[in-house]
């Protein structure tokens, strides 16, 4: 990844010990698919890792399986098998790939998937309640939704003590207790509090890190990147959410970023210009995809990525234990709502970005797959570049579906943009000199 | 308050049943929404709902207009820009009737019906000043908070349009309004009724426009058109043919061109299908007696259609196709999506494997609203439909 290694051994320990998690956590995965174990499909908006992992359930992150076919070049293959099977190709590629994976008996790059016994799904992205119902035509399996409000219009977030919230704060209550119930059942189980408060503890741990880490990104130069190792820190942090392992993560993940802040240690390269980026990044083209912009210097400080795909923990929500249930859907409710705004309502939380984080110019990269993301950039970039007036980017490909993705062309949007950053820094410098 | 009683579409009055049907369907076609205009010019305010389903008597109760905004034969050209690519042609085309200000909204609400539409009115809010709001219909019915819940959206939603309208929406209001509601829908099932057992007595086009008229006049307005019609359409003397009856699924948000309707009519009986679903969603009368919006979120919940944008474990939308099929004694399916729609396109392969294992004929095709060429999807058709005729 992009951090240097020539520094002590804290440097870069995030992204190995990252990486290291994620190999283990497939091999539990391997390991359950081959002993027929149970186990419980989520998503990274709202998995509800917290009482999933108080019954001990392994956890399969169907997207995250999908952009590892990308990431390791195999994802044309699983869509063309989900293809075959009917899937138009203009549907969203994580859920194709996944069908392919479950066509192919869960064979998978990381290791081999294990059947759902359950899944848990939220409303954070319609797509989330089609793929489920895939799943339940498949296997017959039980399949839980946890229907989540969001925000109504933008700016107009109730809170705490407004009946308005206290509505939606009790639905989600009332489904989580259901949840418990249904958890209970399926595994044979009764819920244990104290257990539950344990791994609310972790989360606690966990939300508090992230919200610190992404903070401690305003630094210049960056501690990290938001695209390249922003993505292993993200898996981290679903996948491991609520457990000991990934709270000990992210504890460790801060002290070496804030070991980075504290010695002005960056990453790898000069760091010209400071970027956001909006979307999905391109998968099938990982690491050439940021090439293009670090090429130029640019590096990515920050991200809606970070925001939505956490599932909004980067609000650093941390859960009451003396009302563990109340406070887990007041939780759940405030950062998957956070995590939908990230892609509905995003542009006054993005002007203040690109304010604490001295930000050069706006990314936007719209995907044929996902459309909860993607439907409003083009009308999200409009209205930045209108209000403030920022240097944006607005290219198109696709986060799984090669076919879609074209480099040159990419380039040749990506070079004209970081022209004009290099002109409008010139005439800023000669208005100075001048 | 008293629901004004403004006339918006008078071109049918007086005329014969072929005249009366024509100006409906001249009204339905046209992209201009005169009827909104008139509406407005008189003094009213309209609330723009998005598909796919709306309780649109809260609406009617603060003596506003709802209008059902579902896209336009109308080239993007303005709304373009404000949209990437992959996008289905709803997206575009409403938002461009309202850039280009060919309709003129006071509120406009869409709902989390898939993860394009859910973008709209955050996109809406950002280009004009009124309220642009989603309404967060449950996606988990089958909890025990889902009615409580939506019972409190909908009273979210009465202070919403009380603010806009600046009239106060009283219980006594909302029932009013539940009553002309109710007799709309009485009189649409009866039209349903009679495309399902006599559906030579009128022509697809023609019942498609009845149905989407229904979005944009006074729901009296259309009561009292459909009172009309129907007893001449049940009248007509138009010889029974020996076609195929066929179920259409897949006009639940983005409408089928007008013509490709038509073409249909031509070559089948259309029996029964989802165009506009949300306008038949409640199947049954809405109480009167009790809280007004609690009925309301119990019929939207416990008496209601089903379509691909709803989740429902009671409801595994192939068994409701079926079940669709069956009731109105189809001999075949065709299965249509808007091009680019994901909950479209994704139910069509659980349709597909049910239809093959019940072994009911389908055929599948996309559709967009601007698609202005029809001739090889009618031979398609008629190819299809005739093997089944001569089989």
């Amino acid at each position: 990844m992009t951090t240097r290694d020539s520094t002590p051994e804290l440097v870069g320990r995030g992204n190995r010990e990252g990486a290291a998690l994620f190999r283990a956590w497939f091999a539990e995965l391997d390991e359950t698919a081959r002993n027929g174990g149970q186990s419980a499909y989520v998503f990274v908006m709202g998995s509800i890792n917290e009482i999933l992992k108080t019954f001990d359930l392994p956890v399969v992150f169907p997207e995250i399986n999908s952009l590892q076919t990308a990431v390791r070049r195999v994802a044309h293959e699983y869509l063309e098998v989900a293809e075959d099977y009917g899937y138009s190709p203009d549907i969203c590629g994580y859920v194709k790939a996944d069908v392919g994976t479950q066509l192919r008996g869960g064979e998978h790059p990381m290791g081999r998937i294990p059947k759902p016994t359950l899944s848990v799904l939220t409303n954070a992205c319609n797509t989330y309640i089609k793929w489920a119902e895939i799943w339940e035509r498949m296997y017959g399996m039980h399949n839980f939704t946890i229907d989540i409000p969001g925000t109504r219009q933008a700016g107009g977030q109730t809170w705490s003590g407004d009946s308005d919230f206290e509505a939606d704060r009790k639905y989600v209550e009332v489904q989580l207790g259901e949840l418990i119930t249904l958890c209970e059942e399926v595994t044979g189980k009764k819920f244990d509090i104290d257990k539950f408060r344990e791994v609310l503890t972790y989360a606690n741990t966990m939300s508090r890190s992230w919200k610190r880490i992404l903070d401690l990104n305003r630094a210049k130069p960056s501690l990290f990147n938001a695209l390249t190792d922003g993505t292993i820190f993200l898996g981290v942090a679903n996948g491991f959410r609520g457990t000991e392992a990934g709270a000990r993560y992210f504890e460790r993940l801060v002290e070496e970023m804030e070991y980075k802040a504290a010695n002005g240690i960056g990453q790898s390269i000069e760091e010209q210009y400071r970027l956001v980026f909006l979307g999905v990044p391109c998968y099938p083209i990982f690491r050439r995809f940021n090439e293009l912009f670090t090429d130029w210097g640019g590096s990515f400080v920050n991200s809606t990525y970070l925001w939505f795909a956490s599932g909004g923990t980067n609000r650093g929500f941390e859960y009451d234990l003396a009302h563990p249930l109340a406070s887990l859907a007041e939780g759940v409710l405030v950062s998957v709502r956070d995590a939908m705004d990230a892609m509905f309502h995003q542009n006054e939380a993005l002007a203040h970005m690109t304010e604490d984080f001295d930000v050069d110019g706006i990314v936007y990269h719209s995907i044929k797959s996902c459309r909860t993301v993607s439907t409003g950039l083009a009308d999200s970039r409009r209205h930045m570049t209108e209000d403030l007036g920022i240097p944006s980017l607005f290219i198109e490909s696709d986060m799984m579906d090669r076919r879609v993705v074209s480099e040159a062309q990419m380039k040749n949007r990506v070079d004209a943009f970081f022209e004009g950053l290099a002109s409008r820094r010139r005439q800023a410098l000669a208005g100075t000199e001048g | 308050m008293t629901t004004t009683v403004t006339r918006t579409f008078d071109e049918w009055r007086d005329k014969t049943l072929a005249e009366a049907l024509f100006e409906c369907r001249e009204m339905v076609e046209s992209p201009e929404f005169e009827t909104v205009r008139r509406w407005r010019e008189a003094g009213g305010k309209v609330a723009g709902h998005f598909q796919v389903y709306f309780p649109e008597e809260i609406v009617h109760a603060a003596g506003m207009l709802p209008f059902k905004v579902r896209g336009a034969p109308v080239e993007a050209n303005r709304a373009d820009s404000n949209f990437g690519s992959y996008l289905c042609s709803i997206l575009k085309t409403s938002l461009e009737l309202v850039l280009t200000d060919r309709v003129e909204l006071d509120l406009f609400v869409s709902h989390p019906i898939c993860d394009a539409a859910r973008n709209l009115s955050a996109i809406w809010g950002r280009n004009f000043d009124y309220p642009c709001q989603i309404l967060y219909l449950p996606q988990n019915p089958n909890s025990a908070g889902s009615l409580e819940y939506l019972r409190h959206e909908y009273d979210r939603m009465r202070r919403v349009v009380e603010e806009v309208s600046g009239h106060e929406i009283t219980d006594e209001d909302l029932r009013n309004s539940i009553t002309v509601f109710n007799e709309n829908r009485r009189l649409l099932r009866e039209l349903y009724d009679i495309k399902k057992d006599t559906p030579w007595l009128i022509a697809a086009e023609d019942a498609y426009a009845l149905v989407s008229l229904a979005g944009m006049i006074p729901r009296e307005e259309h009561n009292e058109l459909l009172a009309t019609l129907l007893p001449m359409i049940r009248e007509n003397t138009t010889k029974r043919e020996d076609r195929i009856r066929v179920v259409f699924e897949g006009g639940f948000c983005e409408q089928p061109p007008f013509d490709l309707v038509r073409m249909l009519g031509r070559t089948c009986y259309l029996v029964d299908d989802d165009f506009h679903i949300g306008m038949r969603w409640i199947t049954e009368d809405v109480p009167l007696d009790g809280d007004p919006l609690e009925n309301l979120a119990v019929s939207y919940v416990e008496h209601s259609s089903y379509s691909s944008v709803q989740h429902d474990l009671r409801k595994p939308k192939e068994k409701m196709l079926m079940r669709r099929i069956r009731r109105a004694g189809a001999d075949a399916a065709i299965l249509a999506s808007a091009k680019m729609c994901e909950p479209g396109l994704e139910e069509q392969v659980a349709y597909t494997h049910a239809l093959d294992t019940e072994g009911v004929a389908y055929f599948v095709s996309e559709f967009e609203e601007s698609m202005t060429s029809f001739d090889q999807l009618e031979l398609q058709v008629e190819t299809f439909l005739e093997n089944l005729l001569f089989a």
